[in-house]
């Protein structure tokens, strides 16, 4: 750099310089642009040859791989047909899944929302620790719950034979699902609410306190409505979470209440049967959170950064 | 309560979910109202405070069905409880209130969290029957040398994962920062968050797929191999080789996460600090290396404990597609493959040892958390 600028004394150095940078800058980020482009589409291929596998016909898929698409385009939506009202039809699972993960994203929301602002906004003795308690809770893993939780939904609880909670057993094909979500959820929208809730200026609570307004006031009239894009964003999360989680479905929505992630497992368990409509009911599982991931990744992301930078 | 759900278990799924929602909103909304209405003073209000006195064991009593459990609600609710709140330096309705609020979240937390894993670690000495059995379960897993396999691929999916993923992430955070079309590369590596670990399984097990030589090959990698003029290979029949491949499906995952993240807090990283570098003759690594990672060293911390904790939990990715393959188990499945063998001595020993993995970080993370509230 220093040389080319002695080479040519008749310009002033200083423009020299930043013609020289920006050209540099111009190339460093033109590899840097191709370096990004390559890992992009390494990252889309498998997504989008899963798609296209999932739309050629039986024979094809079975015969060639879908990149043969470019040489015979034959497409067709008879795999999905298949996959949705054919035999062992993922069209009720598909139910399912939005009949678990609609309720079970409502109920920790509006718990731990509550919780969320008694720990930013009310002051008790050993808040603090309660509150680190919680937070340490979140990364407990849930396995850790499992086995003695589902006791708990089947067999119910007693000690000396005196029976303190009777259990589930009989009572509708989701409510363990739901409950079983609500619990597991509560740790993280607790602590992801909290953050949020705690940033409101205090000169606003404040204010509504010496108006006069009791803790059921301020959280309607002011904490909802000026956390609600971290609710939104919570919301998100939580739905995506439970639309795509496995574990809490195996051992907690048996039969009849098997979301699509039970039953898409359950189907590769016996690849080598109808393994040509995996790629279909796979597709059909990914839409939905798809669909909502792009149209909301503003709050997605929103909530992603509130919960794990301050974390 | 029990008839309440199975009345609304009759109904068709779709139907049910207005109905428990609506119904969750009504019952959340009452408890509300009458934690605000319940310290006022006043003839009407003190009517209001009788009637919740009976009305909320009762509740408990349908809820859980059991007249003790409702017997102890009352005499908290109709005994000390109005006393002390009245007491209360913060003002009446105060406790009142906190209860309300917290009780909810606290008590599932303590009902399905604290004692299911207290439960757990108890389980972890007893054998599958319920007798004491000691370290039993504990010199089982040590003693097996396919369990031996499957502590070792969990400490290596926990190594790996975190470090590629971030790595991966943080490399195109940096290459795509201010570039033309940011919003849409960034949306194509973030997607695979979207995507449940058994929709990314099926994903890659066409990737992966194998067939003989000489037929035509319909999974992407071997394909290529072929293109290349080599022999196709079963990849995930290779023992070292195939657990490395399934840790490909969740960093594929997690390097989205990690990039958002990331090329957040570059962006937080003061553009001064970066001219100044610059003008000091620095070149893009150095800048890189002495300017940037400093500047977003805590959420380098926070992305790779999360990446970490999710390797230490991976059970659906070495469920979906794995099982038939040699050595390939990681603790979290090989929890719950003994769980649905009723081996529930050995699972909960896996689950200890899971928990014992991830309690530094659980200590580390609790640390921050305490430290960032003594500032506040």
């Amino acid at each position: 750099m220093t040389t080319s600028v002695q080479a040519n004394p008749a310009l002033p150095e200083g423009e020299v310089r930043g013609a020289l940078r920006r050209t540099k800058r111009r190339l460093t980020s033109r590899a840097a642009t191709i370096a990004a482009l390559v890992i992009a589409v390494l990252w889309t291929i498998p997504t989008f040859g899963l798609f296209v596998t999932s739309i050629r016909p039986r024979d094809e898929i079975i015969r060639t791989g879908w990149w043969e698409v470019f040489i015979r385009p034959d497409l067709t939506l008879e795999n999905y047909e298949a996959v949705l009202f054919g035999k062992d039809s993922l069209l009720g699972p598909f139910v399912n899944s939005i009949a678990i993960a609609l309720p079970a994203t409502v109920f920790p929301l509006v718990i731990a929302a509550l919780a969320a602002y008694a720990f930013a906004w009310m002051r008790f003795r050993g808040r603090d620790l309660l509150f680190v308690l919680v937070f340490a809770l979140q990364i407990v893993p849930i396995q850790m719950a499992l086995v003695p939780l589902l006791s708990l939904f089947t067999r119910g609880f007693a000690i000396g034979g005196e029976t303190l909670y009777e259990g589930l057993r009989g009572a509708g094909a989701f409510s363990q699902v739901w409950i079983a979500h609500t619990i597991f959820a509560l740790p993280l929208a607790i602590f992801l609410l909290h953050n949020f809730i705690a940033e409101i200026p205090s000169e606003v609570i404040e204010a509504a306190r010496v108006d006069g307004a009791s803790h059921g006031q301020t959280f309607f009239r002011i904490v909802l409505p000026l956390s609600l894009p971290a609710i939104a964003s919570f919301a998100i999360f939580q739905f995506l979470w439970v639309w795509n989680d496995l574990l809490v479905a195996l051992i907690f929505a048996n039969g009849q209440a098997a979301p699509i992630t039970r039953a898409l497992a359950e189907l590769t368990g016996e690849f080598g049967r109808n393994w040509q409509l995996l790629p279909a009911g796979a597709f059909i599982s990914i839409l939905v959170p798809l669909v909502v991931f792009f149209a909301l990744q503003r709050y997605f992301v929103r909530g992603l950064l509130a919960g794990s930078s301050k974390g | 309560m029990k008839d309440l759900l199975t009345l609304i278990g009759s109904l068709p799924p779709l139907a049910q979910v207005p109905v428990v929602i609506v119904l969750f909103l009504a019952v959340a909304a009452l408890a509300i109202l009458l934690i605000e209405v319940a310290p006022r003073p006043g003839r009407k209000y003190t009517v209001i405070r009788a009637v919740a006195c009976v009305a909320i064991p009762l509740a408990v009593l349908l809820l859980l069905g059991s007249v003790i459990w409702a017997a102890a609600v009352a005499a908290v609710l109709g005994g000390v409880f109005f006393v002390l709140d009245y007491r209360s330096k913060k003002g009446s309705g105060y406790l009142f209130a906190l209860v309300g609020f917290l009780a909810p979240a606290l008590v599932l937390l303590a009902v399905g969290l604290v004692y299911p894993t207290i439960q757990t670690f108890i389980d972890a000495f007893l054998s599958s029957r319920g007798r004491f059995v000691g370290f039993d379960n504990f010199v089982w897993i040590f003693s097996q040398p396919q369990n031996l396999v499957v502590i070792r691929n969990t400490i290596i999916w926990v190594l790996v994962v975190p470090a590629i993923s971030t790595a991966a992430g943080l490399a195109y955070a940096v290459f795509i920062d201010r570039a033309r079309g940011e919003k849409v590369f960034k949306a194509l590596v973030f997607m695979p968050m979207a995507i449940s670990f058994v929709g990314a399984s099926i994903i890659f097990r066409f990737i992966y797929a194998y067939r003989p030589e000489g037929e035509s090959q319909y999974g992407l990698l071997n394909q290529i191999v072929v293109w290349l003029g080599l022999p196709p290979v079963n990849w995930l029949q290779h023992a070292p080789l195939n657990s490395f491949l399934l840790m490909v499906v969740l960093i594929w995952v997690q390097t989205g996460f990690a990039m958002v993240i990331l090329s957040a807090a570059l962006k937080g990283v003061p553009t001064e600090q970066l001219e100044a570098a610059e003008l000091d003759g620095t070149n893009a690594w150095q800048r890189f290396w002495n300017v940037q990672v400093p500047g977003i060293r805590g959420s380098l911390i926070v992305v790779l404990t999360t990446i970490s904790i999710a390797s230490l939990k991976v059970f659906d990715i070495v469920r979906t597609m794995g099982t038939a393959y040699p050595d390939t188990g990681v603790i979290a499945n090989e929890m719950v493959t003994l769980l649905q063998k009723f081996e529930t001595g050995r699972s909960s020993a896996f689950a200890v040892i899971l928990f014992l993995l991830v309690l530094p970080i659980v200590i580390y993370n609790a640390r921050q958390i305490q430290k960032q509230r003594e500032i506040r």
